[in-house]
């Protein structure tokens, strides 16, 4: 079953630079969480994160062998799923600091919308390398994708979650742009939206709503709260110098300065004990993660699979970018974890999946097929 | 050969492929990475290398603070806008361990300028050792003025010794309405955790009974902080940024504070409640309950052995005696029995009742208050001379369920809504209820208790206000309700809060009228039982009620008894009244524990307090 080729077209580099990033992120967690695992060394989030962490390989080795192209008649029915437990996320969700994000099955509590960020790029790849969907698509076969966008995007914003809704923005973007959008729908969207930006602002939201966006793009006006968690992370990130403090030495992350500090935060942690070399090279890893991946869409067998491959490296790519950007003070803090490196089981196993789609695409670019 | 294609296989690759056209967008992934790439480590060289020194001292003298700034919590004024309960300032004495250099000298110096223990001190560090050293630490709370004088003098001595202000509740009238009005305590562990008191801080103060309780959301306003840069002796350099409080809400409650105090006066020496409400609208006048507490004791910071003195004290002054403590009604049930019988029809208004001054039922002897009897009777003068021989042959007629059916529509049984911590809902008996709560069925000879109020009946002083409140206004029953208004600090926004209904009483108007006539004849015709509390100047209606506390052996001599029985085995005095009997402004109920006899223990409070209403309206 397992042909010789498939092993010969496994993306060995992917995983190296892969390790690489996850070490850095178990080294910066361990750190992070130093206090409470010395407290408690056989029940802490580092173990935990351990745990994660191996669930997600085995994620990523089962989704190999799954021949992709049967996806394309699966997804609609996997995005509808993952769709309805948006749903039931709202109804049933469990209450964390007044959002509603996890739903518990079994014992295990999970986020549905992490999933959907994988969902969303199969359900669109299926849907943009269809027979009757050229490249540059007519306005009316974008209504189709752009539905199945605002659909989770609006659900996941009700939790509240801002940041995933982001993110799943940011990758249906992406690959509605590599497909090939013209500038004049690009125009008439813009202009058909602008209209209802100021009623919905003046009428629709609530005060402490149109606060919280202000705060997001302006974290000044929140200065107990978001400011100052800005300004800490900043202090955090510049008093690593060239060098670092060294491993366990950040002082920032040990006197609980930094909040979220092995979520959100978690850049700050490795940038404050490993300086700037430290954070230039975390950053190259993920540049050159994103290259590979991208070199397997290039390289893929058809139309599908590279719409696939970018998808799952835009989510990559897009959280990076967003992560970094708000923990150095150049963009609104929105809650975006950095992936790989920041602490969490669902983001963690989904990135697993999407590095597992990409190696599977890979693995099929040439594939004898029976007629 | 060149141009066959091997049979049954296909070989495909990209480059023949669609995938060619995706090349453009290709490129521009990789300049978006490239973009983002040169940004953030022109960035991050920035933040680290160029100005990495400046933010190493930052890190390592991390001198940048939030200060909290406490909101105030809501007045609460009464219906005309005397503040009942409002804020005062006061001074704590926090200290930031990272900026003392000498801490026990500190805290020794300190203890001596308070008069304090200085072990009281350590004790505090000790217990927060394990707190970040830079956040401040309350050591003693709301300073008195001489202490407070000492140490600021002593302040530049003393680095890191810091003075916080914050407001505090002060209750204008210190136990007044205390049980409605309801106090503060710091909140626990648990109830920070809670969903509901989600933005809470430790060390701040929630309402824990009464209106503060119950509104606490309006009263609670929203700290406030600011980020401040300090100096290596913790003094402010910089302010960086503020965030102002917010205050808490203002509320407007239904109470009168005149008759309010008026009837506190009353009930002074004795143990008891005393209710007042407008029948027209369901708000709350009155709500008074002695023995009171202390409610400035619990925003000191109540003491352990305080707290003791208080739940062990055997006349029990934190129970809400108004309506969280739940009564046998005595004779003041005989009015809904009365209504109800004539609605179901099991009496009229011409039926009679023969009294000797005992009902035989079975081989027992059911004795009326009046030993002589009151021969024969009708509804009407039942009520007026509360006849017990006339309600034990009707109760038996009407029977459990249906007395406890109209007892029922008059709110009895159930929980007013009044929407206040710990309401009793009262007991109303119903053979179903017998059954399951004893196992045993009910006695018919039962019966015969319950329509004098006596036996399993229970019900609060508030319950029988609005109850009286509905036969007064002919059959409507309101929420009773104590907070008219809530506004903004600022007074921009308000919100009214309107009476609401809670049932309009299906009787007809005849059968009140007949009740209501026995009613007013209590207070004014010359036999009634309680004639001697009559005022000229306008007609009261109500009925007394005498509960039994112990029950009297058969064949006693009450007289004799009297005089002997013990002041806590006395019975509870009870007074229902409503005036002007007409049009009834004011609905009264009053009850003495251990009073005696209600005609003339409960019935004058009675009256005083609808004089003090509807008198002092008119000077007014």
């Amino acid at each position: 079953m397992m042909d010789r080729r498939l092993i010969e077209n496994f993306d060995w580099s992917i995983i190296w630079v892969l390790f690489a990033i996850i070490s850095i992120g178990l080294l910066s967690i361990y750190s992070a969480l130093y206090v409470q695992i010395q407290a408690h060394p056989t029940n802490n989030l580092f173990l935990r994160q351990l745990v994660w962490l191996a669930v997600g390989m085995m994620v990523m080795c089962c989704s190999l062998f799954i021949d992709y192209q049967k996806l394309r008649s699966l997804s609609p029915w996997i995005y509808g799923s993952v769709l309805l437990l948006l749903v039931l996320v709202l109804v049933a969700g469990k209450e964390v600091n007044g959002s509603r994000r996890w739903i518990e099955i079994a014992g295990f509590q999970f986020q549905p919308s992490e999933f959907m960020k994988v969902v969303i790029v199969l359900q669109l790849a299926g849907y943009f390398s269809s027979q009757d969907v050229p490249g540059y698509p007519s306005l009316g076969k974008l209504i189709l994708p752009v539905c199945f966008t605002i659909a989770p995007v609006l659900l996941v914003l009700a939790e509240p979650d801002l940041g995933t809704a982001i993110s799943i923005l940011a990758i249906s973007t992406t690959i509605i742009f590599y497909v090939g959008i013209r500038w004049k729908y690009l125009a008439i969207g813009a202009l058909s939206i602008l209209p209802f930006i100021m009623p919905i602002w003046e009428h629709a939201l609530k005060p402490y709503q149109k606060r919280r966006i202000l705060i997001l793009l302006r974290p000044d006006l929140d200065p107990l709260g978001a400011g100052y968690h800005i300004r800490q992370s900043k202090i955090a990130i510049g008093s690593g110098m060239l060098w670092g403090k060294g491993f366990l030495n950040g002082t920032q992350n040990k006197l609980h300065f930094l909040p979220e500090k092995h979520t959100d935060f978690i850049f700050s942690v490795w940038a404050e004990e490993w300086g700037f070399v430290g954070s230039a090279v975390l950053i190259l890893l993920f540049c050159l993660l994103i290259f590979l991946t991208l070199r397997v869409a290039g390289r893929s067998r058809d139309r599908y699979g590279s719409l696939i491959v970018v998808g799952m490296s835009a989510y990559i790519l897009w959280q990076a970018i967003i992560n970094i950007g708000m923990v150095i003070g150049l963009l609104p803090v929105v809650g975006i974890t950095l992936p790989f490196v920041s602490y969490g089981g669902s983001s963690l196993i989904t990135l697993c999946l999407a590095v597992g789609m990409i190696e599977n695409v890979s693995m099929r670019r040439y594939v004898f097929q029976t007629r | 050969m060149k141009n066959k294609k091997p049979i049954g296989l296909k070989i495909i690759n990209w480059e023949s492929t669609e995938t060619v056209s995706f090349q453009r967008q290709h490129f521009a992934l990789y300049a978006i990475l490239l973009v983002f790439l040169m940004i953030y480590l022109l960035r991050l060289w920035h933040l680290q290398v160029l100005e990495g020194s400046s933010y190493r001292f930052q890190s390592e003298n991390n001198r940048i603070r939030i200060e909290e700034i406490s909101s105030s919590r809501g007045i609460i004024f009464d219906r005309a806008g005397v503040p009942i309960v409002e804020n005062r300032p006061a001074y704590h004495l926090v200290i930031i361990r990272e900026d003392i250099r000498d801490l026990d000298g500190t805290l020794r110096e300190l203890a001596r300028l308070c008069e304090r223990n200085p072990d009281d001190f350590f004790a505090i560090v000790e217990a927060n050792r394990t707190t970040p050293k830079f956040m401040p630490l309350r050591i003693a709370s709301d300073l008195d003025r001489d202490c407070l004088a000492r140490i600021e003098a002593q302040r530049i001595r003393l680095p890191g010794v810091v003075i916080q202000l914050e407001p505090k509740r002060e209750y204008k009238w210190n136990g007044t309405a205390a049980h409605l009005v309801g106090y503060l305590s710091e909140i626990t562990e648990a109830e920070l955790r809670s969903e509901k008191y989600q933005g809470y801080y430790p060390g701040e103060d929630i309402g824990k009974v009464g209106v503060e309780s119950a509104f606490e959301q309006y009263l609670h306003g929203k700290r406030g902080g600011r980020q401040v840069e300090v100096d290596a002796v913790g003094r402010r350099i910089r302010l960086l940024d503020e965030v102002l409080p917010i205050s808490g809400r203002n509320l407007w409650l239904t109470l009168d504070m005149d008759l309010q105090r008026t009837a506190e006066l009353l009930l002074e020496g004795k143990t008891g409640a005393i209710v007042a409400v407008d029948p027209r609208d369901g708000s709350v006048l009155a709500f008074a309950c002695n023995p009171t507490f202390d409610q400035e004791k619990f925003i000191r910071g109540l003491k352990k052995d305080d707290w003791n003195a208080l739940t062990k004290d055997p006349s029990h002054p934190l129970l809400n005696r108004g309506s969280g403590a739940a009564y046998p009604p005595g004779s003041t049930y005989k009015a809904f029995v009365a209504i109800g019988a004539l609605k179901d029809g099991a009496i009229t208004s011409t039926s009679t009742f023969s009294c000797p001054g005992y009902l035989q039922y079975g081989d027992r002897r059911y004795r009326c208050w009046r030993d002589a009897g009151h021969g024969g009777v009708d509804v009407e003068r039942a009520i007026i001379q509360s006849c017990d021989v006339f309600f034990y042959n009707t109760g038996l007629k009407l029977g459990v369920d249906k007395i406890a059916q109209y007892a029922n529509m008059f709110g009895l049984g159930e929980r007013t809504g009044i929407g206040l911590y710990g309401e009793h809902p009262g007991l109303i008996p119903t053979s179903w209820w017998k059954k399951q709560a004893t196992g045993v069925p009910w006695q018919r000879g039962e019966t015969i208790s319950i329509s004098i109020g006596q036996g399993f009946d229970l019900v609060t002083p508030l319950q029988m206000a609005m109850g009286y409140a509905a036969v007064g206004n002919n059959g409507k029953l309101w929420y009773p309700y104590v907070v008219k208004r809530i506004e903004g600090s600022t007074g921009d926004e308000i919100a009214e809060i309107k009476p609401r209904l809670k049932r309009s009483i299906p009787i007809e108007q005849r059968y009140f009228d007949i009740v209501k006539k026995g009613l007013t004849g209590v207070v004014e015709s010359a036999g009634g039982t309680a004639h001697a509390i009559r005022d000229p100047a306008y007609q009261t209606a109500g009925k007394t009620g005498t509960a039994q506390v112990v029950h009297v052996a058969q064949g006693a001599n009450r007289k004799l008894l009297e005089k002997l029985t013990k002041a806590k085995d006395k019975d509870h005095a009870w007074f229902v009244g409503y005036a002007p009997a007409g049009d009834p402004q004011i609905c009264v109920a009053a009850i003495v524990e251990h009073g005696g006899h209600g005609a003339s223990m409960a019935a004058p409070l009675v009256q005083k307090v609808i004089q003090a209403h509807l008198k002092g309206k008119t000077e007014k």
